[in-house]
């Protein structure tokens, strides 16, 4: 009785399992194959010879090699600066007493709570009136400062002594010097976490690229997916292995830094 | 939580010698921020808010009184996003919830083998590009020779068609977020099973209970706080939906799937009526702020804290 019961809960978690691996799977063989053989019975469950094909055209239609570059070039400017902004902050908040402190404090509560929708037609018009529709800076800059990473930046230094910063400047170090070089090494793991998190969260990005930019050479990844879905004659084996691409950098770096992609993904959900 | 945030009030006090030395700099490391908000954040605020109460048709903006927000109560289609979302959330939410749940707490047993294999199986979903996944799902849920239908097929289904038919096309995208959120959901409840200290599980069998007894009366009340979290983020989430249904649906057929975030897009970027936009953008912030506001009242006391949702 007891051991029915094993091999059903392993069988159910394997099901749950395949279940949860089956679009990846199929994705990577559907990039692989032609548009009608996606659809054709038997479907083909093992790699095909069509990969190199199917680049080629998706390269040719939508210059996907260009839109991973912008997207990478976004998402790479927007992680760096946000973080920094984030650290900053989050160091402003934890270690000094400054007028305008309480102001920051409520503004990074009420962005938590307000969804940022709300922001969507007024930042729109803000963009078309400075005539910056159409350009990366307009996608990067309105969220470069982050509630979230502030929260958990000021958390990181919550923790720091401020006997050692006290050290620092009695060695003569600027206030600059001294976050760079003593207090920001402290908090390397967190700072990992947020530039994962910051990283998929502009990867992700959709609905405001998707107002601001129209050319589709400076398009992202997900906008160009975008518009293959919205074309007569849609290329199915090219929008797979789009989408495989879109994912596999996420892939990449989830599997080389799984400890900190966790923890920028779970944030400030569960302590520890 | 509220260890910690006192904890931290502590060491603000401790400080505040060093605070008063370098009052400066706090303001100079949190300027960037303080602008950036201020820009990009509070004024747009204001501006949606005074936006709401004029209407922009035809290039020239003129005030309107509470008209866009009476429109809302009589315009049907914010009626249907309401009810959608609200189907939406009433199924997915509470499915995925106890989905995540269950797998955690299986996956948390130590007699289970290949535990990390299983456990990254469950993730992997989670590390997807929202619009990619969306893209695939569609590409599976095609009614002619899509793989789905093609299992189904295999079993003796007839075809469904999943993304034309009113109720297939929720049942759909409540499958796709549900793929793509569970694994997430389980991470965050199997960190809180681990910090479940070992005597309490004991206690209960030396106290001779059950394994269901010693889930639902051990397990589940100090796994509140979190559940509590993942179900206020999850619930969030689906009350911004866009992404998912915008790729897989548009919000069709005939509206089904139309959420209240696709509704707003739709009706400032397609029809170009940002004083109404606005009004539904503001709806949206009361129901989320309740929302919020109820994770408050829940987690009151306990160890949670309320954050944005990620997607």
């Amino acid at each position: 009785m007891k051991r029915l019961g094993l091999v059903a809960a392993y069988a159910a978690l394997a099901l749950g399992a395949v279940v949860s691996l089956l679009p990846f799977w199929w994705m990577a063989i559907a990039s692989t194959h032609t548009t009608s053989e996606l659809f054709a019975t038997p479907l083909p469950w093992l790699p095909g010879p069509q990969l190199l094909e199917n680049l080629a055209r998706l390269e040719q239609s939508t210059e996907f090699a260009r839109v991973m570059l912008n997207s990478l070039g976004i998402a790479v400017v927007y992680t760096i600066f946000s973080t920094l902004v984030s650290a900053m902050a989050g160091y402003g908040l934890a270690k000094f007493r400054f007028r305008g402190r309480g102001v920051l404090l409520g503004l990074v509560l009420l962005t938590m709570m307000i969804p940022m929708q709300v922001l969507l037609v007024p930042l729109f018009q803000m963009m078309a009136s400075i005539g910056w529709i159409d350009s990366y800076q307009a996608v990067i800059l309105p969220f470069l400062a982050n509630a979230f990473g502030i929260f958990l930046m000021r958390q990181a230094f919550l923790d720091f002594p401020d006997s050692l910063v006290e050290a620092s400047r009695i060695d003569g170090a600027g206030e600059l010097r001294t976050f760079y070089r003593v207090v920001l090494p402290v908090a390397l793991p967190q700072l990992a976490a947020l530039v994962i998190y910051t990283f998929m969260s502009q990867w992700n990005a959709f609905i405001w690229p998707l107002l601001m930019l129209n050319t589709e050479t400076s398009y992202t990844v997900p906008l160009a997916l975008n518009r293959m879905i919205g074309l007569t004659h849609v290329d199915y084996s090219g929008l797979m292995l789009g989408s495989l691409l879109a994912t596999l950098p996420l892939l990449l770096v989830f599997l080389f830094f799984q400890k900190q992609f966790i923890a920028g993904l779970l944030g400030g959900a569960v302590k520890g | 939580m509220s260890a910690a945030a006192m904890r931290a009030g502590g060491r603000v006090r401790s400080s505040t010698r060093l605070g008063r030395r370098l009052a400066r700099p706090g303001l100079w490391f949190s300027l960037p921020a303080l602008a950036l908000f201020a820009l990009f954040f509070a004024y747009p605020l204001f501006a949606s808010l005074l936006q709401s109460f004029f209407t922009t048709k035809g290039g020239v903006s003129r005030p309107v009184g509470a008209a866009n927000y009476v429109r809302l109560t009589e315009d049907p289609l914010v009626a249907q996003s309401l009810v959608n979302a609200l189907i939406i959330l009433v199924v997915q939410v509470p499915l995925m919830i106890v989905l995540a749940l269950g797998i955690a707490y299986v996956l948390n047993q130590s007699w289970l083998r290949w535990r990390t294999g299983f456990r990254l199986a469950y993730f992997l979903p989670a590390v997807t590009t929202l619009v990619a996944y969306s893209v695939v799902f569609r590409v599976m849920l095609a009614t002619d020779g899509g793989l789905v239908n093609q299992l189904l097929g295999v079993v003796g289904v007839p075809p469904v068609d999943w993304l034309n038919n009113e109720v297939w096309a929720k049942v759909a995208l409540i499958a796709s977020i549900t793929w793509r959120w569970t694994g997430y959901n389980m991470v965050i409840i199997l960190a809180g099973l681990q910090a479940i200290p070992a005597e309490q599980y004991e206690a209960a069998r030396v106290d001779g209970a059950g394994r269901w007894a010693t889930f639902s009366q051990v397990v589940v009340p100090q796994l509140r706080a979190v559940l509590v979290f993942t179900t206020v983020t999850s619930t969030i989430g689906a009350l911004q939906l866009f992404d998912e249904n915008f790729i897989l649906t548009g919000g069709g057929p005939n509206n089904a799937t139309l959420t209240p975030v696709l509704y707003l897009y739709k009706v400032a970027f397609r029809q170009f009526d940002f004083g109404y936009a606005n009004a539904i953008a503001w709806l949206l912030v009361v129901i989320i702020t309740i929302a919020s506001a109820l994770q408050f009242w829940f987690t009151r006391d306990r160890d949670a804290r309320p954050r944005k949702a990620v997607r």
